[in-house]
């Protein structure tokens, strides 16, 4: 035992836990309050964050007994989910620098599913903010999140963890900003109402797009996507006649020929030579004619040159690992200097835990 | 001497552009204060320089080609700061750092600092028309600039090959918009710099008026070219500046009287 403060970390993700074992063990956000109340109740635990979100759960306390505080978080755990201790548990457990550095990775996007999303630092800021509100934090934890906070503007800032697209949704969304700046005057037809082309409009849809139309062999399917998305259905004989008034077109039929020829949207393009026009084909085989690219103006994407960019973001995002990981171990030596923490002794564990 | 601040500002030019090169190529390109900074430090050491050239000669620094390439960077830093912010066109310092540079370093290291003695009779209207003419430059370089980024940001997106600067440039359409612009604005001035020089009551030589009509004529008709497409237009936006500073100095070189 130790006068000197310990940060603790208890916690289940994506990496060891499938969904239905996650789930198990996620806490809604209306019930953080009152897990908070509970954990900051339990022996050796001065202060406590929960972090919950669909790809981790995870317990941070600050306390000054490590090896009680522990144990007090696997009771918490295993009381909440029933849990066997004998069960093989997805569960890490973190004390010392190993926690510290854990949360500076998890806030940097390190350990997410998508390496380098910005999303969860908000998750974590606002899990923080529902503790600091229901009175869980103090000093260490206090400190501690604010630092992390400050480490992942750091590593946002100063590496390459973020830039990039790494999905044909966002891709698709980085390409048409490239084009046209705003989306928000920029009108979209859906050629075949596939599950794909669905998923890149509705990333469009999310930057503000104007108007979607979609066109599809069977009008109903396109009827019953255009009402969901809050958008037009055309018959896709009509097609033809409404390109000149669309700035992206997302093609994904089942065609077993080109459905956009170069003959097609030549003229169009004739027609508003400073309006360009962004074409993704998303269907194998392939909807539009190659040669519609060489058309000035017309921007023509298909799947392989869209997943080629996705695979670049992410081998960028890749590369840039080892300089976020020296940013961040800088940063938890100092954390761990101005905590003054001693090297914990390992607690015994109600629940056994695996390393991630 | 009096050629230190110029000498600074081209080298705060130099220094931006190589800091931005140096970030591309890290991969880490980031923030634009350090560009806009050096920016900043050479338009006022420009305009320092200008100042001082002008109280010395008692004639606004538009006197030989030396000080028309000066006053020439001088307004394209200016138009940058007008543009630059206004349409958010992130890299346009960079891109416009090395031709600041070089126009600068020509002016400094060729001899073309040849005091015309004497110097023309004070007159209000051939200062106004060269200044305004001079400006026109300015802003066709601008547009050439803007051109540059088009074709670069037009062709990535053509080939689907993403360089680092890719992602850091502006949407081509809001280069073509400015490109557009920055043409319109460069004729304004030119209108308004040949019509100033109706006033003039010195003769002026049939090449001065042959080539500023010519100049005033093909931006015309590029402007009214839309026709043919923001491409084309980057391209000539391009192709017509070039043209205009090879003829500027051909101009210089071949008339007696200088400026």
């Amino acid at each position: 035992m130790s006068g000197t403060p310990h940060i603790l970390c208890l916690g289940l993700s994506h990496r060891t836990a499938p969904v239905d074992v996650r789930e198990q063990f996620a806490i809604p956000e209306a019930e953080w309050s009152r897990a908070l109340a509970t954990l900051t109740s339990l022996p050796g635990i001065d202060e406590a964050v929960i972090v919950s979100t669909c790809n981790r759960v995870e317990f941070y306390a600050a306390a000054t007994d490590a090896a009680t505080a522990m144990c007090s978080l696997q009771r918490f755990v295993a009381d909440r989910s029933g849990a066997v201790p004998s069960v093989p548990q997805p569960f890490y457990a973190h004390d010392g620098t190993a926690s510290i550095a854990h949360l500076f990775r998890v806030v940097s996007g390190l350990e997410s599913m998508v390496i380098g999303e910005t999303e969860i630092l908000g998750q974590v800021k606002k899990a923080y903010a529902a503790a600091a509100a229901a009175g869980s934090t103090s000093r260490n934890l206090n400190k501690f999140f604010q630092r992390a906070f400050n480490v992942a503007k750091e590593v946002r800032t100063q590496t390459n963890i973020t830039r990039g697209p790494v999905s044909v949704g966002s891709v698709t969304v980085d390409l048409a900003e490239k084009i046209f700046g705003r989306l928000s005057s920029c009108h979209v037809m859906i050629l075949g109402a596939g599950e794909t082309s669905e998923l890149t409009a509705r990333a469009l849809l999310s930057r503000g797009v104007k108007t979607i139309f979609v066109a599809n062999r069977t009008y109903d399917r396109a009827a019953a996507l255009a009402a969901e998305m809050g958008g037009e259905a055309i018959r896709f004989e009509e097609c033809d006649q409404r390109y000149h008034e669309i700035d992206i077109l997302i093609s994904s039929t089942a065609a077993p020929h080109y459905v956009v020829t170069h003959a097609k949207i030549a003229p169009v393009m004739n027609r508003r030579p400073d309006r360009p026009l962004f074409v993704i084909d998303l269907a194998v085989p392939r909807d539009v004619e190659p040669s519609v690219n060489a058309i000035e103006g017309a921007y023509l994407y298909d799947i392989d040159s869209l997943q080629a960019i996705a695979r670049q973001g992410m081998e960028v995002r890749r590369q840039e690992i080892t300089h976020c990981e020296q940013l961040i171990a800088r940063h938890v030596g100092e954390f761990h200097e101005w905590l003054g923490a001693a090297r914990p002794e390992p607690p015994a564990c109600p629940i056994p835990v695996s390393e991630p | 001497m009096d050629r230190l601040p110029l000498v600074i500002s081209t080298l705060c030019f130099l220094l931006g552009f190589a800091a931005n090169l140096a970030a591309l190529k890290s991969g880490r390109y980031r923030s634009r204060r350090f560009n806009m900074g050096m920016i900043a430090l050479g338009f006022l050491l420009q305009t320092v320089f200008l100042f001082q050239r002008g109280r010395a000669i008692a004639h606004c620094p538009l006197t030989n080609l030396f000080e028309v390439l000066v006053f020439l960077s001088w307004s394209i830093a200016l138009f940058y700061f007008l543009i630059g912010p206004a349409y958010r066109l992130s890299l346009l310092g960079m891109f416009t750092e090395p031709l600041v540079f070089l126009i600068q370093a020509v002016a400094l290291l060729a001899p073309i600092d040849t005091p015309h003695r004497p110097f023309p009779p004070h007159s209000p209207w051939v200062e106004f028309h060269a200044a305004l003419s001079v400006m026109a430059y300015g802003a066709f370089a601008m547009a050439g600039v803007a051109g540059v980024m088009y074709l670069a940001q037009e062709r990535q997106l053509k080939t689907h090959r993403f360089g680092t600067i890719f992602f850091q440039m502006p949407p081509i359409t809001d280069l073509a918009t400015a490109n557009l612009r920055l043409l319109w604005t460069g004729w304004v001035f030119l209108t308004a710099g040949l019509a100033s020089a109706a006033a003039i009551r010195e003769p002026v030589g049939p090449r001065v008026l042959i080539w500023g009509g010519a100049m005033w004529v093909s931006y015309l008709l590029i402007l009214l070219a839309r026709r043919l497409g923001p491409r084309r237009i980057a391209v000539l936006s391009v192709a017509a500046f070039v043209a205009a500073v090879v003829a500027l100095c051909a101009l210089n070189h071949f008339s007696k009287g200088g400026m």
